[in-house]
């Protein structure tokens, strides 16, 4: 169990980086909570799997720490770091039966087998492979052995962080759900710290506490996932979250007063700063169609059963709103209106109103 | 999959006439001598079975073939172990890679009868570098047209030298296609070298390894050139494998039905042993 | 790890010591050869190399070589690539039997083939031509190609066929155009190994041929024996047929690692 601090850390592959496109991890500096339970969401080529490796010791930082309960680790390899990772696919040691492959990190410290055989059927009967341990290891199907992966991960009581790189890639989908409930199930009876790197948005909003999103090398947000969805604090947040996400439209800010499209807009609160580019941020969960307000066109809508997903065109922008009812046809004329409180300026990006409280 | 398909029996069919051509014929013409007694003016004598019996008998078969075995044997012993050992040496990847590979492939394409030569001309007791240093510098009384442990040492060295490195590409295309996860998971599981061998390595490599003794078995089975332009099967008979003895027959005395039944035996021995490796190979791939 | 990067150095220092002796001869007078020991050439002689180059016997030798390898490597894939593509998107009749027969060829001993080939091209008029020892050559080279590209072409997703045919292309268009190019890394592969077979091989290449086809390693075995021991001129002959094949790796080379795996690790 340990406290995990990131300080200013930088990547770059390249060894001699000219300028901040050569990094993969501009600046990062956060505190992991021991035994919390996170997610590092982003797309592909945003960092995440280059900040999982240096957090595990398979990477060493071009600049800046990583700190292990205040002790620097940034130089230590990962076998003496006390992690434990788990891989895209299933790694496990084909020759040997599922009990062997639990009970390996164990006997190559040297604990006693009395030991070994303890932890490795507690760990096995949480993993439901209690039937299965004299079974060799190459014969079970993705799931089972990628259960066995964790269970490597696991089976050590002094492991200080988990981490997950996209462990549910080759899994089936209709198995997924079944080993991100165990991986939950697993977090709450074994309090131990777990880093889960993916580019699902429903597999981070489902496992973490804490949710850290990251794009092109820096982390644009962190919080749970009902602070993701109800308010991103960057565009990108508010995009990348949500099915569909969170609508991004351009518009102009004069006098404290926003306007789309020649239209005025009310927002949550007062506009905290203004830059070069300014944009309003809806969810479509909070457009509403109305008889007065914007006026747009339908282009296409879908039934997709809990709810009705409209996409409308107003002026030269597409807007997503999602309701209830059956679906309008495409072409007609309808009117927008946005709940004030979920409307949002963002500034650059980042968000720029201030909730009034 | 695969579709099911008659038609694809025409694709097939250029390979099948040339193969079938170079194979079955001549097949078909060994068969017949095999039964058959010659004095030449192609005048034929039914002999039956007689020659399979008297080859099977014969001394002489009997010495080839405990030859074949014995060098054989000792080649696989020596080159499959040495090949691994220096695949598992090599970088996985960087610029010294592709230097070491062509360096090491070069032998494999060296005309067989350049490869006798150069290891004659190598070996020559006063003139040749090898000859020259064992006798001279290191004063080890090395004659291989005289002394048949000479000449067994020469050709067994000769042999590693010029197909190691068939089992060293093999191993190590076998070695470079484990992703590196594997051996990171070996790192934070504190495994020693030798569990990372045993337990990740050599399992993932049983495939090409399987390739590996298949071809070398089948080639040094079947070799002449190399140690006929060396040895010509001499000192006596002492290096005369069974290639050699069957050329010797076949060609040189012309005797053709004896030739032909040997090539027979010959053939199935070969056939036998490797039918055994390729089911056992083509069973791990299911 | 420095100590590691001994053993591929010191193997492929024990490689090269033939070799380097080979190409020392080649510069040597045959009397010096003859005379005694030496590292070094006293005197640096390029007469065997001259002989070569202008002694016809000697360079049709290796035109005729060049030539064989050349044809039969052509002629090996351009059959197995068919075939090749038959067996690795078809299911038919007798597939997997005739797959291992195939394999069963490049287990023969050549020996035993050396006379029924003798006879058998003398037969059809084709002994001591270049067709002859290209088509003998097949016999081992086309199991071998088919193995290969079999393995490339089943890493190939047949939903890349079903999109051409889709698409409107007609099979051999959609074979040159689309699906060749996926795989040329496997027939780069395929034409390097008939090289290399065709190349080496010696007892059918001479069993075959008598003066117009003749292989160089029939000119140089019959140079060692006639002339006596001519050994600079052949050290010289060696060490030019090793340069084609230099050559030839050289270009595969980054293949060669997956190659040898035979598309199939």
């Amino acid at each position: 169990m340990a406290k995990i601090t990131l300080d200013k850390l930088s990547h770059s592959y390249d060894p001699n980086p000219s300028g901040p496109d050569d990094y993969a991890l501009k600046e990062i500096d956060l505190d992991w909570v021991d035994g919390g339970a996170y997610a590092l969401l982003g797309p592909s080529g945003c960092g995440k799997s280059t900040l999982l490796n240096i957090i595990s010791g398979l990477l060493t930082p071009s600049d800046g720490r990583v700190l292990f309960d205040g002790k620097d680790v940034t130089d230590l390899p990962p076998d003496q770091r006390n992690i434990a990772q788990v891989f895209q696919f299933p790694v496990i040691y084909d020759t040997m039966s599922v009990y062997d492959n639990l009970a390996f990190p164990l006997r190559n410290r040297g604990v006693d087998a009395a030991r070994v055989d303890k932890r490795v059927m507690e760990i096995a009967t949480m993993l439901e492979l209690e039937d299965q341990l004299k079974t060799r290891a190459s014969n079970l199907t993705p799931d089972n052995k990628q259960k066995i992966s964790m269970g490597r991960g696991l089976v050590r009581d002094d492991v200080n962080v988990v981490m997950f790189d996209e462990p549910l890639t080759v899994i089936d989908p209709a198995l997924k759900w079944k080993l991100r409930s165990k991986l939950k199930e697993l977090h709450q009876k074994i309090a131990v710290t777990m880093i889960y790197v993916t580019h699902d948005q429903t597999e981070a909003l489902t496992f973490a506490d804490q949710v850290v999103v990251m794009q092109d090398g820096i982390i644009v947000q962190i919080g749970t996932p009902v602070e993701l969805f109800e308010r991103p604090r960057h565009t990108f947040v508010g995009h990348f979250i949500g099915s569909p996400g969170m609508n991004v439209l351009p518009c102009e800010v004069s006098g404290g007063l926003a306007t789309f499209g020649g239209h005025p807009v009310e927002l949550e609160g007062r506009i905290s700063k203004v830059g070069q580019k300014t944009e309003i941020g809806i969810r479509p969960e909070y457009v509403r169609l109305t008889d007065s307000g914007i006026p747009a066109v339908v282009r296409k809508a879908a039934d997709i059963g809990r709810h009705t997903v409209v996409e409308v065109i107003a002026g030269k922008s597409s807007i997503n709103a999602i309701i209830d009812g059956p679906p309008p046809e495409a072409g007609t004329q309808v009117h927008l209106s946005f709940d004030p409180s979920q409307t949002r300026v963002y500034s650059d990006g980042w968000i720029a109103t201030e909730v009034a409280s | 999959m695969k579709t099911e398909n008659p038609k694809a029996w025409f694709f097939v069919l250029p390979v099948l006439a040339l193969v079938a051509f170079n194979a079955l014929i001549p097949l078909m013409t060994v068969v017949n001598y095999s039964v058959q007694e010659t004095f030449g003016n192609n005048l034929f004598f039914w002999q039956g079975l007689d020659w399979f019996e008297n080859i099977l008998r014969s001394d002489r078969f009997h010495g080839a073939l405990g030859r074949q075995i014995l060098f054989t044997a000792t080649i696989l012993a020596i080159e499959i172990p040495l090949g691994v050992i220096i695949a598992l040496a090599m970088p996985r990847s960087g610029p010294w890679v592709s230097v070491c590979l062509v360096l090491m492939a070069l032998p494999l394409l060296i005309p067989w009868n350049v490869v006798g030569a150069m290891w004659n001309i190598f070996t020559l007791p006063d003139i040749g570098l090898l000859g020259y240093t064992l006798n001279t510098v290191l004063g080890i009384d090395y004659d291989m047209t005289q002394n048949p442990t000479a000449a067994w040492a020469t050709i067994i060295l000769m042999d590693v030298w010029h197909w190691t490195s068939l089992v060293v590409l093999l191993a190590y295309a076998g070695l470079i296609s484990i992703p590196e996860p594997y051996y990171q998971a070996a790192r934070i599981d504190g495994a020693s070298n030798w569990s990372v061998f045993r337990y990740i390595q050599l399992p993932k490599m049983k495939r090409v390894l399987t390739i590996a003794v298949l071809l070398r078995f089948m080639d040094s089975f079947n070799i002449y050139t190399e140690v006929f332009v060396l040895t010509g099967g001499g000192p006596g008979n002492s290096t005369t494998l069974l290639s050699i003895d069957l050329v010797k027959v076949a060609l040189g005395q012309f005797d053709l039905g004896n030739a032909a039944a040997m090539s027979l035996i010959y053939f199935a021995f070969t056939l036998l042993v490797s039918w055994l490796f390729y089911t056992i190979m083509m069973k791990d791939e299911e | 790890m420095k100590h590691r990067a001994l053993i591929p150095i010191l193997y492929i220092f024990f490689l090269m010591v033939p070799i380097y002796w080979l190409v020392i001869m080649s510069f040597k007078t045959t009397n010096e050869i003859l005379g005694g020991f030496s590292l070094f050439p006293q005197v640096w002689t390029f007469e065997s190399y001259q002989t070569i180059f202008t002694d016809p016997t000697w360079y049709w030798g290796y035109i005729n070589s060049i030539s064989y390898v050349t044809l039969n490597t052509v002629i090996s894939l351009a059959v197995a690539l068919p075939a090749a593509y038959a067996f690795s998107r078809y299911r038919f009749m007798g597939d997997k039997h005739l797959f291992f027969w195939l394999l069963t060829n490049r287990m023969a001993p050549a020996a035993v083939f050396a006379l029924p080939f003798f006879q058998l091209y003398s037969a059809v008029g084709l002994f001591d031509t270049y067709l002859a020892v290209a088509l003998a050559h097949c016999l081992f080279n086309i199991p071998l190609s088919v193995w290969i590209l079999e393995g490339f072409m089943s890493g190939v997703p047949k939903e890349l066929d079903e999109t051409a045919y889709v698409d409107g292309y007609s099979f051999p268009v959609f074979f040159v155009k689309i699906f060749l190019p996926t795989i040329k890394a496997g027939v780069g592969v395929a034409a390097f190994f008939c090289f290399m077979f065709s190349w080496v091989e010696l007892l059918l290449a001479k069993t075959l041929t008598a003066v117009y086809a003749k292989p160089i390693a029939a000119v140089m075995t019959r140079t060692a024996s006639s002339a006596g021991y001519e050994l600079g001129l052949l050290a010289a002959a060696g060490v030019l047929t090793i340069i084609p094949g230099a050559i030839v790796i050289y270009f595969v080379r980054n293949y060669i690692a997956k190659g040898f795996a035979m598309g199939r690790v």
